[in-house]
């Protein structure tokens, strides 16, 4: 499964599990106007490292902290990008 | 003790005509401090409440703000309640601290199984009063923090102690009117500075409210113009994740309450390059111990001794501080003081001296820090312990990006494991855990994550071994 449809798979099922009801996803949708809350958007980073092997967020020296869905999961897919040029 | 006369807020604020254009504002209210100088919250019920121990349970903030004002230097005891603590918790509060009047904004004042002689309204709707002199007595100010078993602790202070570490920053301050913000509750001690702060200098202040959205707060604040504004580095990563982080250009931006990393530390300095950016230690029992300017996570060993009114030191590992901000003592149950012989409090926050500074590592006692939310981790074991296929379960904190840190729990299951916890059975399993989790506990107690271990280490006494996170 490709980085992009984990997340998205995960953010709903995180959903689905704190009753938040989701907005309409799209690149440009700010996580925080997504329907998950910080507290859920935390769960979503250690669900993913889970499903994904990595946290970009320790990875990297050089955090940011996403504003849009599309920038959240073009951190993750740069960080696996990253991963398999390092291996 | 002689009684000593001491100067009460509201005599703090002063008169009318020296809080003119000074404000506390909330999400649908503007209160001037020149009519709350003027006024009354309380219906003409100030005079009943003298003397008494006085619950303050409002559901907004800004009556709770004006209800302490007014009540300082008049009521004997004021006890502070967080609007989001469990009715389940009230009557314990209630006996503890012998309350025998509550001040709530509530439409209906019940509390189930409670008799307390006097219901006060509170209302922000001002009513012009004539000036109440403070009696000169202390009042105690009871503030509560979490306890090992989910029931509230209360700890009491005194307004000189609370506003021990205020004057001198005050003073460096140099803002005529700055506009002071948090993204705390101010019925919890970080908020509570904050409150302080604004009302003791000649600032205004803006006001959170539970339901607001983020981004409606972020443009309020910067409707306001705000200049000082503070919150827990988890409060400031959610606001920096909002794509209206541009509203706001403080001055001034303090974290505390939980550990300040150096990313999130870096990213503050990048999006607000014109503001002093600090973060500070402080908790319920030892009070404001220092806050640290450069920019940098940690704090510098020298800070470590004596400064100012504050001294510190680390004994066992753990950060030790005494000075006059401390709580002065548990009330209930604990009755008991909260520094030892020698003055000082343990924080139980464990330190580690690498390079020139002290770093934090987490808490001795396994405490997990959630977004500035405490979680111990025995009271989510017990619920994970209560599914029939569990024997023993670890709940410990994980580090996050987000919120600091994330609860985790390793689970040893009864009988043979079996299968990996890749398998479906295991997954339906670890979703059982965490429904079980999610029934009982609040939200942030929820382990994020649920993994099965073989065993867990278990000390020499019986008990699991815990690492600081």
């Amino acid at each position: 499964m490709s980085v992009r449809s984990t997340i998205i798979l995960q953010v709903e099922q995180v959903a689905k599990e704190q009753n938040n009801k989701l907005a309409p996803l799209t690149d440009e949708t700010p996580l925080l106007e997504s329907g998950l809350d910080s507290l859920a958007i935390a769960i979503l980073v250690a669900r993913l490292e889970e499903a994904l092997g990595f946290d970009p967020f320790s990875l990297s020296d050089d955090i940011y902290y996403p504003v849009t869905l599309g920038d959240f999961i073009r951190f993750y897919e740069d960080a696996a990008k990253s991963r398999e040029v390092a291996s | 003790m002689p009684p000593s006369r001491v100067k009460s807020l509201r005599d703090r604020l002063g008169n009318s005509s020296s809080c003119l254009k000074r404000y506390l504002w909330s999400s649908d209210a503007s209160v001037s401090l020149a009519d709350v100088v003027a006024g009354t919250s309380l219906g003409g019920h100030l005079s009943a409440l003298s003397d008494r121990s006085v619950l303050i349970a409002t559901r907004d903030q800004l009556a709770a703000a004006l209800a302490l004002i007014e009540l300082d230097g008049v009521a004997r005891r004021l006890i502070i309640c967080p609007s989001d603590l469990p009715l389940e918790h009230f009557p314990s509060v209630i006996a503890s601290a012998e309350v025998d009047a509550i001040v709530s904004d509530h439409d209906e004042l019940k509390y189930p199984g409670i008799e307390v002689d006097l219901q006060v309204r509170a209302s922000v709707a001002l009513e012009p009063a004539e000036p109440v002199h403070s009696s000169g007595r202390a009042t105690e100010w009871v503030l509560l923090t979490s306890g090992t078993t989910g029931a509230p602790k209360l700890l009491v202070h005194s307004l000189s102690g609370l506003t021990a570490a205020i004057s001198d920053e005050n003073k460096r301050g140099g803002d005529v009117h700055p506009v002071w913000g948090t993204f705390y509750d101010i019925r919890r001690y970080g908020g509570l500075q904050i409150f302080l702060r604004a009302m003791l200098g000649t600032g205004s202040l803006v006001l959170s409210s539970a339901d607001e959205p983020l981004a409606d707060f972020l443009i309020r604040l910067g409707a306001r113009a705000v200049t000082h504004l503070t919150g827990t580095p988890s409060h400031w990563r959610r606001a920096l994740m909002s794509p209206l982080a541009h509203q706001i250009s403080p001055r001034y931006v303090r974290l505390s309450g939980e550990i300040a990393d150096q990313a999130i530390l870096d990213n503050l300095r990048k999006f607000y390059p014109q503001a002093k950016i600090g973060h500070a230690y402080a908790s319920t029992e030892a009070g404001v111990a220092f806050e640290v300017p450069d920019g940098l996570e940690g704090f510098p060993a020298d800070m470590i001794g004596v400064r100012g009114s504050v001294e510190m030191k680390v004994e066992d590992g753990s950060l030790r501080v005494r000075s006059a901000g401390l709580a002065e003592r548990y009330l209930g149950r604990q009755n008991s003081g909260v520094a030892d012989v020698d003055g000082f409090v343990d924080t139980g926050d464990v330190v580690e001296l690498r390079g020139g500074r002290y770093h934090f590592l987490g808490r001795r006692n396994g405490v997990i820090n959630v977004g500035g939310l405490k979680v111990h981790p025995e009271e989510v074991e017990a619920a994970i312990n209560r599914h029939p296929k569990v024997r023993i379960s670890l709940v410990r904190a994980r580090k996050n990006p987000i919120t600091g840190s994330v609860v985790v729990a390793d689970v040893v299951l009864n009988g043979e494991p079996g299968a990996t916890d890749a398998t479906e059975q295991n997954a339906a399993l670890k979703r059982e855990i965490i429904q079980i989790c999610q029934e009982t506990l609040a939200k942030h107690k929820v382990p994020a994550t649920v993994h099965f271990v073989p065993n867990l280490d278990v000390s020499a006494n019986g008990k699991l071994t815990r690492q600081n996170a």
